[in-house]
């Protein structure tokens, strides 16, 4: 049963819970072998996506495909996908070999130990086979989850804020390894997360979602550098955010806004027509002080270990972040100078 | 919350509770319904009309009009019923009231003990909870009775000269009472006080104030659900109960329960146990709506 | 406050356990009296192993309260299964009024009920037709107690075993159920008790020869303070605070576990 590993398919899903629309509307195509991140705060439905994915809910419309196959009515027991819960959802009456084995009925019992005894040491917990979930640490019960997620070879691995009950140590070092076990295996993985840093570092792709719709989807760098609306810009990290009034002179990508304190240049989010209302965003550490740019005083600088971080006032008030090297000490609170940015650096957005 | 269509596995498991339940529930009360509303006759069954429904619809009509609100007019008309039914809801409802009074410091008391001991604790309130009704009302008996060891301490202490009458008295009903449903009192209440946060206490007291108005000011009103709980658990029985009043009680305690007995079994009035019984239901049924939620807030036991 | 609490716990407990132990005492009187104290004697625990009527009812009530045990569990779990996982379904309220109905329906009237109906079909009573009132009012108890349990009980994990294709009937048996086992054997318990303490119900539904030990009981305390019940009261007290504190201190382990 080989042949080209089947890509998921979301067509316009919508879940309504009454009057509200927690998923609406999304489209989504997956990638043979990507993983995937579904990012937002709690409440903006990718949760729900994802139960709508594994079969925990009905859509209300849409359609989900894997492949030539039409996933939509099948009921979870059905369907070739797999889930890692949140809370792990370990079967606390059945050791960690029962559980991993659970989903692998039906292939015999010598061909169950085995899988079973292989996924143990993809997860490096060889010898825990007997053990009970209880006694495992957090870290380890994340490992069972995911060997017993992956133990029938899904097409699809959903994983519902796989990291999200470990330390802050433990995550760091567990999302090298999610990585590596998605590589190894080709799977496809889509991950939910509401942390931006782990979703730029897992996934090849990031889907941005707010209020129940995907807002944006692209890879880490691109939502990074080039986001779609001032949510996805904020979700993603600090910015500074200056209001203007997008320039009529030139066409192309690179346009002039002017805002309140003279004019700056950056590159032009799509749609938006000349004379719009915009924000230019910039990330703090694209802020460069010297002698081009918007007119600040330096209000105060923070000590921050591997960086600097200032805060800038702008003449009519409002303030500015910017980061530096730890070493630029020449810039004190009260220094007047200019705060400029490259094109490519900032980004117009709809305000 | 999840949404997905009803499946034929989960009509297969609503199917045995409700046709079992439709039959010796649902049905068997749909009957009773039916024979408040006949007559009694000497006769097998001892009531009219019965039902010839090989009569077809002229059988149905005629059996609707001999159905009559007779023995609902017997029991408005009659004192006997009439203080039968104040009887209950009076018994009931001071009892419920002592119950409060007297369950909400030990329901208090479990809730405030110390973790390590409360598993027993709680054990102990309800091993009488498990042990026979009928048992605890009958040891009531030995107590009470002239010759029994109240009046024994009491004249041992000289306080009474001659044995006091307190078996079969209005009181020995009322202790009865107490007694019996103590322990439903009390663990709805301690089910609701145990899951109390403590640092709202704690809070309280750094605010200054007293154990006491912790008690009355906080512990007291997040409570409330629990009270209701239990003395609607209490009360609910109480109307109907007839093991108490008839073991306890003089034959003056007039209590509903007692009353259907005794049209069933020595009047064999049918029709008129029947017509007690639905009064005894509607009576019950005012508490069980007006307090539905706390019912459930104190369904934790 | 301390003390207050103190007090009122001992109080409380004095008022709930001082008849029980005054009977406990009485039924180890050599004297049938209960003015006089004979000096200790079991004679009346061998008197109750010579009351053959006695022994007889208690044989009734012990196989009413199995078969009941057993049904009421069967239906009372499946109650639970649909009232708190059965979120939306025609008819919904009428199966959670039918279920949680005869816990609040007073005892005469379900008696009463079941009895006009066994009446009316023409249904010989028997220990069979204890059965089907006992079970009836137990339904509702152990559904109760099961679904209380259910309600803490972690949906994905249910869910995590549909994901690994497992069809309903399997997640039931392998997961919900085993899960559910303390809540359905205390629930069943609750039925077996119910049921062996019943007086009201049975009196009207059961036949010649299913008499159970509380309609013979009953019969005898009717008459005054006897000194075999009393020791069969403290048998039967006995039984049940082995039961209990057994219990307690089982579900205690396993939380030091």
């Amino acid at each position: 049963m080989s042949g080209p590993p089947p890509r998921l398919i979301l067509d316009g899903l919508t879940k309504s819970f009454g009057t509200h629309r927690a998923v609406d509307a999304v489209t989504l195509e997956l990638q043979p072998g990507e993983f995937f991140c579904l990012l937002g705060p709690s409440g903006c439905g990718k949760s729900t996506l994802l139960r709508l994915i594994a079969g925990f809910e009905r859509p209300t419309f849409g359609a989900i495909r894997l492949g030539d196959q039409d996933l939509t009515g099948l009921p979870p027991h059905r369907r070739p996908v797999n889930m890692m819960f949140q809370s792990y959802a370990l079967f606390p009456h059945m050791s960690v070999a029962k559980n991993i084995g659970y989903g692998l009925e039906g292939i015999g019992r010598a061909a169950t130990a085995e899988r079973v005894a292989d996924l143990l040491r993809l997860v490096r917990l060889d010898g825990f086979g007997a053990r009970r979930p209880d006694t495992l640490s957090g870290g380890q019960r994340q490992r069972v989850a995911l060997a017993r997620a992956l133990a029938r070879q899904p097409k699809l691995l959903l994983l519902d804020e796989p990291l999200g009950a470990l330390d802050r140590g433990l995550r760091e070092e567990t999302q090298g390894e999610l990585r590596a076990v998605q590589r190894r295996l080709g799977t496809a993985f889509v991950v939910v997360t509401h942390d931006p840093e782990e979703a730029m570092m897992l996934a090849d792709r990031i889907g941005v979602m707010e209020a129940g719709r995907l807002v944006q989807i692209g890879p880490p760098t691109e939502l990074y550098r080039r986001p779609a609306n001032r949510y996805v810009a904020g979700l993603l990290g600090d910015v500074n955010l200056i209001p203007g009034q997008l320039g009529s002179d030139e066409a192309g990508e690179v346009r002039t806004v002017a805002t309140a304190h003279g004019s700056v240049r950056g590159i032009v989010a799509p749609l938006l027509a000349a004379g719009a209302a915009v924000v230019v965003a910039v990330r703090p550490e694209d802020l460069v002080l010297g002698d081009a740019g918007l007119p600040v005083t330096v209000t105060e600088t923070t000590f921050l270990g591997d960086h600097l971080r200032r805060t800038l006032r702008l003449p009519d008030g409002s303030t500015l972040r910017a980061s530096g090297r730890p070493t630029d000490t020449d810039l004190q609170p009260g220094s007047e100078t200019r705060a400029g940015f490259a094109p490519e650096a900032a980004a117009i957005l709809p305000a | 919350m999840s949404s997905t269509p009803p499946s034929l596995f989960d009509r297969l498991i609503r199917l045995p509770p409700f046709l079992w339940l439709a039959a010796f529930f649902l049905l068997p009360f749909a009957i009773v319904l039916k024979i408040s509303l006949s007559e009694p006759a000497t006769a097998i069954p001892p009531y009219l009309p019965v039902l010839d429904w090989r009569g077809g619809l002229d059988g149905w009509s005629s059996f609707l009009e001999a159905l009559n609100l007779d023995n609902y007019a017997t029991l408005y008309a009659d004192p006997f019923y009439r203080d039968a039914a104040l009887g209950s809801l009076g018994y009931a409802a001071l009892a419920s009231l002592i119950l409060v009074a007297v369950g909400t410091p030990l329901a208090y008391a479990l809730a405030r003990a110390r973790s390590r001991w409360q598993p027993m604790l709680v054990a102990l309130v309800v091993v009488p909870f498990w042990t026979s009704f009928l048992i605890r009302v009958y040891a009531w008996i030995a107590i009470l009775k002239p010759e029994g060891l109240l009046n024994l301490v009491l004249m041992h202490l000289g306080l009474t000269a001659k044995p006091l009458h307190l078996l079969n008295t209005d009181a020995a009903v009322m202790i009865g009472l107490v007694y019996a449903y103590l322990p439903f009192m009390v663990l709805p209440l301690y089910a609701v006080m145990n899951r109390l946060d403590p640092t709202l206490r704690d809070a309280a007291a750094d605010l200054g104030a007293s154990p006491t108005r912790v008690f009355w000011s906080v512990t007291l009103p997040l409570s409330l659900p629990g009270i209701v709980a239990g003395a609607t658990l209490c009360f609910i029985p109480m109307v109907g109960e007839f093991i108490i009043p008839d073991l306890l009680g003089s034959s003056e305690t007039l209590m509903l329960g007692r009353v259907l007995w005794s049209e069933f079994f020595s009047n064999r009035d049918w029709p008129l146990a029947s017509a007690v019984a639905v009064l005894i239901l509607a009576i019950v049924i005012v508490p069980v709506v007006l307090f539905r939620d706390s019912l459930q807030a104190g369904e934790g036991r | 406050m301390t003390w207050v609490t103190r007090g009122a716990m001992v109080a409380g407990l004095a008022f709930l356990y001082a008849p029980i132990l005054v009977l406990i005492g009485y039924s180890f009187n050599a004297s049938p009296l209960v003015t006089v104290w004979g000096g200790f004697s079991t004679q009346w625990y061998g008197a109750l192993l010579a009351d053959a009527p006695l022994l007889a009812s208690a044989w009734v009530s012990l196989k009413v309260a199995i078969l009941t045990s057993l049904i009421a569990t069967v239906l009372g779990t499946l109650a639970a299964l649909v009232l708190e996982r059965q979120r939306r379904f025609r008819g919904r309220a009428l199966f959670t009024g039918l279920v949680l109905g005869p816990m609040v329906m007073p005892e005469v009237m379900i008696g009463l009920s079941l009895l006009l109906m066994f009446i009316g079909i023409g249904l010989d009573r028997s220990l069979l037709t204890i059965v089907i009132a006992h079970a009836t009012f137990c339904t509702g108890f152990v559904a109760v107690v099961v679904a209380a349990r259910l309600r803490g009980l972690d949906r994905s994990l249910e869910e995590a075993a549909a994901d690994l294709g497992a069809p309903p009937m399997r997640v039931l048996t392998t997961i919900t159920l085993p899960l559910l086992a303390p809540a359905i054997v205390a629930g069943a318990l609750l039925a077996f008790t119910l049921s062996l303490d019943d007086l009201v119900i049975a009196s009207f539904v059961s036949g010649p020869g299913s008499t159970t030990l509380p309609m013979r009981l009953y019969s005898r305390v009717r008459l005054g303070v006897n000194p075999e019940i009393n020791a069969a009261s403290t048998l039967l007290v006995g039984l049940v605070s082995l039961a209990v504190l057994g219990a307690t201190w089982l579900t205690g382990r396993r939380h030091e576990a």
